[in-house]
This record gives C-alpha cells, sequence and structure tokens, in this order.
C-alpha cells in the first residue's frame, strides 16, 4: 500500500467520522445518543477493552530474564557499573521506566544515518522526533488535566493554577474574533504543532513513508481534528459553557442530562474524543499500557546471580556423556584420556545405559 | 563468492524504498550472495528437527508438509501464549522509524525489508490477520495478509537476514527487540524443517560431539597440544593442560572455533599461557573435550534446541565434580550464560560461588550461575596484581576494541576487555562513540549467519563496523581490532580484507598472551603468530612492567 492510499483510506474514514455527529445532532437531533449513549459506550469500551487486553499480556509468561543491557554491568566492585540502564535490581529498574515513560530516554538515544559517498558512514544528531513526542503527550496531558474543570464542581485549585500556567503567553484580542478572547493556551498551539510534525515527518522521512498504514495516519488525523475543534470552540465558535458543564457533571455524577443550546461543533469535538478512546485498546495506542510490560525494559540484568523460573520449562532430550563416551571410548583411551568405563566393563554397561535413556 | 561486487561498487547503497509501491505488492526474490544453503536432511535426523529432505531455498517447492500452514499458525499461536514478548512486540510497535537506520543490514544493503520494523511487520501482518478483528476484516488496510507460499518465503529469506544483535532494541521507545522476534520466527521455521545448513550442521555436530565443528575428543586433545607446542617453540615453556580431568576446581568452556582456526588460535593460546601461569599461584582448571563448545547454535533454531546443546555444561561440571566453570570469549555464549542458561537447566546447586582461587574475589554477579566470564577473571588478576606483563611487546599493534553485540546488549560486558587490553596494550584507540560499547554495531555475521555462499550480505551487513574502523585506521593509524567472540574472530578477518585491509583481528587473551611473562621463559622473538615482536632488547627488563 503506498502512501496515498493510506491517507486517503484514513482521510476518508475521518470524513464519515465527522459526518456521524454533525447529521446525527444538526440533522436529526440526536443529542441524548451524541451527548450521553455514545460516550458511555466509549467509555466501557475503553475500560473493558484495556483491561481484556492487559489481562491477555499477563496471561503469557515471561519465560526468560531479557532486558536489553545499555550500560555497564556490576561485576568487579572497582568497575563502575550503570545502575539505571543496565540495572541490577529493582531500584534501578523503577529508575529506568520512570526515564522510559515520561522522558522517552530511548528516544533521545536516535541518531540519524548520513550515507555519503566513499563511503563514509556517520549518524547524527537527530532529537525532533522525540522533542516532537514529547511535546505531544505533555501537551495532551495537560489539555486533558484542564478539562478537568468542566468535571469538577467546584474546579479544584491546582486545575486554575494550571491554566494560568498554560495561559500564560497573553496573545491579546485576536484580530478575527474582536475583543473578548481568552488567553490562548500554548499547549493548543503546541499540540497540533507537533502532531503537524509527525505527520509531515512520516510523509517527509522515506523510511517510515513507506512502512505507515492507515493505521498510523487515522490516529493523528483524529487526534488532530479533536484539536482543532477544541481549538475552534475555544476562540472562534463559542459554545455555551455553561450547558457543556452541565452536560459533563451529568454524566460524571450518572444524571445525564442534554442541555438546549449547545453548538454541533461540540458534539463533533465530543465524538472525536469517544472514537479516539473507543479506538485506543484495539489499537497501537495500546503502547502507553505495553511499554510497562515490555520485558527488555522492566528486568533487571540479574540472571547470572538470581535464577529466573521459566514456568514452562520441560525436560528436553540430551546427548549424555556416556552415549558420547560410548561412541568415542577407544579413541579416548588411545589419546590418554580418562574414561569412566574401560572397554571390557562397557558391555556390562550398555544395559544400564539404555534404562536411562528410558528414562528420558 | 567469486560474484562477489568490488568493495566500490558494493558501497553504493540507495535507502530509498519504493515510493508508490508498498512492499507487501512488491515480491521478494531470494537473491545468491544473500541466502545460506538449507539444512541437510542427516542434520536434522540426528537431533529429531521435522521434516527432513534436500531441498534448496531457490528452488519453487520447498517440500513441505500438507498441512504446513496449520503448523506455522499453531506454532505462532503456541508461542504467543508462551512468550509476553511476542504478543507485546505484535501489539505496541507505533512504526515511528527510529529503528529504521539502527540496522547493520539496512545500512549495508538499503534492502527496506532489512529495517528492523519491516522485518517484524512480516510477522506483525499474519498475527493480525489471524488474531485481529480489524486485520480480519480489512485486510491490507490494516497491515493485516494471508499467510501463503510466498510470504512464508519471504519470512525465511529475512528471518535468515537478522543477526539478533539487537541494537534496535536500544533504540526502540518500547523496547521490541528483532532478536527476540527472528528468534521465535526461526523457531517457527524450523517446525517445517526451513533451518540452513550453516546452522544445523553446527548443531547436530555438537549433539553429537560436544562441539559445533565436530571435532572428536581425541582430535580436540592433538589440536591444544599442537598450540603446547607451538608456544614452547615460541617461549621455550613446556604447558601441560589436562582434559576431562574428575576432581578440578574449575572447569574452562570456550567455543571450539578457538581451537580451530586462525586467528581464534591465538587466543586459545593465550588461555593455555595465563592458565600455566596461574598454576604456580594455586589455579586447578580442566578442559573438557565433551563440553567443548561456549557456542550455542541451537539459541540460532530454537529455545529447545539451546537447551538442549546449553545442557552439556552443567552436566560436564557435575560429573567432573567442580566447584565452578570459567567461559571463554564469545558473544552469543554469553548471552545464553548470562540470561538463559540458569533458567534453562539450573539449578546449578552442585557448584559453588565462583571465587577466584588466585586473588580470593567473589564473583558475585555469578552466584547462582556459576560461570565466570574470562575476561572478569583476568581483569580482576590485572587489578591484583597478579600478572608480570610487558605491553610493549605488543608495541607494533595500535589496537581498537569491537564490543561484540550480545556481551555489550545482553550482558553489559564493556569494560572488562578494555581494562584487560589498556594494561596489555600501550596503544588503544576508541571508534566513535556511535559505533561502540552498547551502541556497537555487528560484524554482520553473528546469529549461524558467517557462511560463505552469503558474502555478499556479510559484507554489507558488516559495513557500518568496517566503516568505524577505517575512521580509526586512517585517524590514528589502527592495525588490529580486539574482540570478544569467536564468530567475530572468523567473521571479521574477512570482513576487514574486503573493506580495511590494513587491519588485522585479534582475541583479548591473545594479547594477554603477549604481554604475559611466563616463568623461566627464554627471550621471545616472535609473537603467538609467529611474527617479530618490536623492541626485543628492552624486553629484557622485566622490572620495567
Amino acid at each position: 500500500m503506498n502512501f496515498v492510499v493510506g491517507i486517503l483510506f484514513s482521510g476518508i474514514a475521518m470524513i464519515i467520522l465527522i459526518l456521524i455527529p454533525w447529521v446525527g445532532v444538526g440533522a436529526f437531533d440526536l443529542r441524548l445518543v451524541f451527548g450521553i449513549i455514545v460516550p458511555y459506550l466509549a467509555l466501557a469500551t475503553f475500560f473493558v477493552g484495556i483491561v481484556l487486553r492487559v489481562i491477555n499480556w499477563a496471561r503469557s509468561p515471561v519465560p526468560f530474564r531479557i532486558p536489553t543491557t545499555a550500560g555497564q554491568q556490576w561485576s568487579l566492585p572497582w568497575i563502575k557499573p550503570n545502575r539505571i540502564d543496565n540495572p541490577k535490581g529493582t531500584g534501578g529498574v523503577v529508575v529506568r521506566m520512570i526515564f522510559e515513560v515520561l522522558l522517552f530516554r530511548s528516544l533521545f538515544r536516535n541518531t540519524r544515518l548520513e550515507f555519503r559517498k566513499g563511503p563514509k558512514i556517520t549518524y547524527e544528531w537527530e532529537k525532533w522526533l522525540w522533542l516532537a513526542a514529547l511535546v505531544f503527550h505533555y501537551s495532551f496531558l495537560v489539555i486533558f488535566l484542564r478539562h478537568f474543570r468542566f468535571f469538577l464542581d467546584p474546579v479544584p485549585a491546582f486545575i486554575h493554577i494550571l491554566e494560568r500556567l498554560d495561559g500564560f503567553l497573553q496573545m491579546g484580542p485576536l484580530p478575527v474574533s474582536g475583543l473578548g478572547v481568552p488567553e490562548v493556551y500554548i499547549t493548543d498551539m503546541l499540540l497540533l504543532l507537533a502532531l503537524l510534525y509527525l505527520f509531515l515527518r512520516r510523509l517527509y522521512v522515506h523510511q517510515t513513508r513507506y512502512i505507515s498504514l492507515p493505521a498510523d495516519y487515522f490516529p493523528l488525523f483524529l487526534l488532530l481534528t479533536l484539536g482543532l475543534t477544541g481549538v475552534l470552540m475555544r476562540y472562534f465558535l463559542r459554545v455555551d459553557l455553561t450547558a457543556v458543564k452541565e452536560l459533563a457533571i451529568g454524566l460524571v455524577k450518572f444524571h445525564p442530562k442534554v442541555p438546549e443550546g449547545i453548538g454541533v461543533i461540540f458534539y463533533i469535538h465530543l465524538f472525536m474524543l469517544c472514537t479516539l478512546i473507543a479506538y485506543f485498546p484495539f489499537s497501537k495506542l495500546v503502547h502507553m499500557a505495553g511499554i510497562f510490560l515490555s520485558p527488555t525494559r522492566n528486568l533487571s540484568n540479574n540472571s547470572r546471580f538470581v535464577r529466573h523460573i521459566n514456568p514452562w520449562n520441560y525436560p528436553v532430550k540430551v546427548h549424555t556423556y556416556e552415549e558420547y563416551e560410548d561412541e568415542f571410548r577407544d579413541k579416548m583411551i588411545e589419546a590418554g584420556l580418562p574414561v569412566e568405563k574401560m572397554p571390557e566393563k562397557a558391555e556390562e554397561g550398555a544395559g544400564a545405559k539404555e534404562e536411562e535413556e528410558k528414562k528420558e | 563468492m567469486s560474484d562477489l561486487p568490488k568493495p566500490e561498487d558494493l558501497a553504493k547503497v540507495k535507502h530509498l524504498p519504493p515510493i508508490w509501491k508498498g512492499w507487501m505488492r512488491t515480491p521478494v526474490e531470494i537473491r545468491s550472495g544473500i541466502y545460506c544453503y538449507g539444512s541437510k536432511p542427516a542434520n536434522l535426523e540426528y537431533v529429531g528437527m521435522p521434516n527432513p529432505r534436500e531441498w534448496s531455498p531457490v528452488d519453487e517447492d520447498w517440500k513441505l508438509p500438507d498441512n504446513w500452514k496449520q503448523i506455522f499458525l499453531d506454532g505462532l499461536r503456541e508461542r504467543l501464549e508462551k512468550f509476553r514478548s511476542l504478543k507485546i512486540f505484535m501489539d505496541i510497535c507505533v512504526r515511528c522509524g527510529a529503528c529504521a537506520d539502527k540496522c547493520h543490514f539496512f545500512i549495508g544493503s538499503g534492502d527496506p525489508r532489512n529495517m528492523p520494523v519491516l522485518r517484524a511487520e512480516l510477522l506483525r501482518s499474519i498475527y493480525r490477520k489471524e488474531y485481529t478483528t480489524a486485520g480480519k476484516i480489512l485486510g491490507r488496510f490494516a497491515g493485516a495478509r494471508e499467510m501463503t507460499y510466498q510470504v512464508l518465503k519471504e519470512l525465511w529469506y529475512y528471518f535468515f537476514q537478522c543477526t539478533e544483535c539487537r541494537r534496535c532494541s536500544l533504540f526502540c521507545p518500547y523496547g521490541i527487540d528483532t532478536a527476540e522476534i527472528t528468534i521465535l520466527g526461526r523457531e517457527l521455521l524450523n517446525l517445517l524443517g526451513l533451518n540452513t545448513d550453516w546452522i544445523s550442521a553446527p548443531v547436530a555436530n555438537c549433539y553429537r560431539t560436544g562441539n559445533h565443528l565436530g571435532i572428536q575428543p581425541h582430535a580436540y586433545k592433538d589440536m591444544i597440544d599442537f598450540f603446547v607446542d607451538d608456544i614452547e617453540e615460541i617461549t621455550g615453556v613446556r604447558l601441560n593442560p589436562s582434559f576431562n580431568r574428575k576432581g578440578a576446581e574449575i572447569l574452562f568452556i570456550t567455543p571450539s572455533g578457538d581451537v580451530f582456526a586462525d586467528p581464534g588460535t591465538y587466543t586459545c593460546m593465550g588461555y593455555l599461557m595465563l592458565f600455566h601461569y596461574l598454576e604456580n599461584l594455586g589455579l586447578d582448571l580442566t578442559w573438557s573435550t565433551f563440553a567443548s563448545e561456549g557456542g550455542n547454535f541451537g539459541y540460532f533454531t530454537s529455545h529447545e534446541m539451546a537447551k538442549r546443546l546449553n545442557a552439556k555444561m552443567y552436566a560436564e561440571a557435575k560429573r567432573l565434580g567442580v566447584k565452578w566453570i570459567l567461559g571463554g570469549e564469545c558473544g552469543h555464549m554469553w548471552r545464553v550464560i548470562n540470561q538463559y542458561m540458569d533458567t534453562f537447566n539450573g539449578p546449578a546447586d552442585f557448584l559453588e560461588e565462583p571465587v577466584s582461587p588466585i586473588t580470593g574475589t567473589k564473583f558475585e554477579n555469578a552466584k547462582t550461575t556459576k560461570m565466570v566470564h574470562i575476561t572478569e577473571f583476568t581483569a580482576d588478576l590485572i587489578k591484583q596484581n597478579k600478572l608480570k606483563l610487558d605491553p610493549s611487546r605488543n608495541d607494533n599493534l595500535v589496537v581498537t576494541f569491537h564490543d561484540s553485540c550480545n556481551p555489550a546488549r545482553g550482558m553489559g560486558l564493556l569494560e572488562e576487555p578494555r581494562y584487560i587490553i589498556k594494561n596489555t596494550c600501550n596503544h588503544f584507540y576508541e571508534m566513535p562513540d556511535t559505533t561502540i560499547r552498547e551502541q556497537t554495531f555487528c560484524c554482520g555475521s553473528g546469529a549461524g549467519l558467517n557462511a560463505g555462499e552469503n558474502m555478499e550480505l556479510r559484507m554489507r551487513g558488516g559495513l557500518p563496523r568496517a566503516n568505524a574502523v577505517k575512521y580509526v585506521h586512517e585517524k590514528y593509524g589502527v592495525n588490529m581490532m580486539a574482540c570478544i567472540c569467536a564468530i567475530d574472530r572468523a567473521a571479521l578477518p574477512t570482513l576487514m580484507e574486503y573493506w580495511v585491509p590494513e587491519v588485522g583481528i585479534t582475541g583479548v587473551h591473545e594479547l594477554v598472551g603477549n604481554a604475559l611473562i611466563l616463568e623461566g621463559e627464554k627471550e621471545r622473538k616472535t609473537d603467538l603468530r609467529g611474527e617479530p615482536l618490536p623492541g626485543m632488547e628492552e624486553e629484557e627488563e622485566e622490572e620495567n612492567v
């Protein structure tokens, strides 16, 4: 599949997904469906899906201890071990995992191949992917947390602080929608920029363009639409926020009701979110949960001094020393190598050997 | 080998995958120079592997059982249930591409299927078709595809173009390890009798004679005796190594490549000299003709075969009644010992926690496995000032060090060999940071790919390594690369000859052997290779070391 087909497929899916709530609410006034039923269904799908997925992963054992060691092992007392990248115990693993999950440590190692004539091969500085990934994830987190102001009443102080910090960059009134525009959230801008970069990078870098599937473009489009509808609502097509909050709190308190007068744009935004969370457990987005279970990262490199058990370890057929000596005894004796049985005794021993074989 | 292109032609690599035609629609052609010959029936039969028959990878018909697809898919299901790693790695890749240009085979060949992510997608696409709803309904649009005969050939071709070096797993934000996928992929292929003979022959040999090369006990002893003669000629000291000796304190196991072919043989001579030197200090060590293989080509076949071959180490240690095991310089051998051996064949409760008989150092990091790496052992000796060394005997060498993939990324043995090199050589230079330690590049011939018929693949895969060597060769005049891996010692000389002809390959313990001053030795005129020593006059002053 080439990238055009992939983008078209995801793009068309995206357009359909936008049209569903647009037509549903705009033409048929199905506010109950898109305001209450779909969100609950999506949430249920998300939680059940994620739990089942993780249980399914956890059901398979970790037979071998296979951490990727990225630094000096713990060996002789005077050699300084790298306790984080080559952890010897749980403490090191925890720190390593924190670095992975919060700072994307492995991605930070990234380099870019430069293959010049000669050949002259070098591995150049390349932190843009890491940066964009970090910016995207943290912006999303902050935006997610900021949204709690709709679900909680009274709004906790930390959310106000977060809003204040996020909005410190006062842009002043925007020319397009006149006065009274709220402060611009930095994370809104960063999220869209990061997503745009990740999309363009996918197309621009030959390797990623070649490997990209519709399942790679689709989440990007979904997140972009989610972000854009949010930005539209906040800065341009204002909706009745009091009504939105009423709906949100109703959902949280399991007394759902759909107030009048919320614009269609809100339902599109909400539907994008519902699609995202329902899609989550069945897509590559499960990397969020999977990283915690990745055996090359979450295990310590201690299998030489702490025994690791394989729950399905089973006996295997081996070639015993006795069989070996039986085959080579004469040659061994001739070469002056010690043997267990001298030739005349070997005859008697043959019976015992057969019995041993039967046991196996 | 005759149709191996010239280096300047092979070096013209394009890293530009087709723009319009997707990989699923691009058929694979199994090309000479890239693939290894198929396994011979006798070698599969000997160890009881399925489907032994004469076959060739370039044949249309691979002579598979009728239900081959079922066998493969059942095998995949079984492994998903047994290995969490496989399940996770099938599910969580986001195709960010961070791994793409990290693979030595992709760098050297430009073949997009050699991007680790795509190598894994070859199998992932089958997984999606069989196990995910989206894959079943949407097919190609969900990155899923049917398991067909062509797909099977593609899997075979590319799982035998991966050396399981784990460099990609270092850069993956989720730690997805292509080595794990290749190992399990090869396991599935082996259910159908689809191994390469370069792997299945050593496996059968190792099962029967104890070592990959099929060296029988008397011949093994002969070969070592031959080294003893050589050493006597060079140093005037007669060594007396022992074999299969019950009651020794330590059993020594090293890859059979070390006793078989240059330059590994010089490393072996280094071990012998070191052990002889330590005898007076209290070393009580035996070699074994039965546990005469450190490496494990079973590991390139299946987990079960790895376990079957590995079992010999503990079995022989138990039979001989030794206290612990010392292991020689080898790459994948040490990944197996570090990450698998105790789990496979332990607990080794009949052995004792290893303690150096010379320095009294407890090797706490080998507490349950009871097996110590020889560079750990020797580094400790040097640190405790137990060895009389004359590094100037290696003054004709300008040395760099190649971290072998497995000790680097499957163990973390980075400083020990460097410490030894720095104490046995006066001229040591590192290659660029992005090509050593945990970021080291593979020799291009690991995981059973060091055959002759796939020379083009090997030269391509080794290009990133060779290029880094060339850099230090031109900058510092490096003329010798040290390594701690028997496959390296077998594969790298060919690689150097092709890309950087002025650089030789040595094991770390060859350097030790040259520098070590044996008691009662005569004035050495040559090194272990029989080449004249530098600075002969000064060498007499033993106090100066």
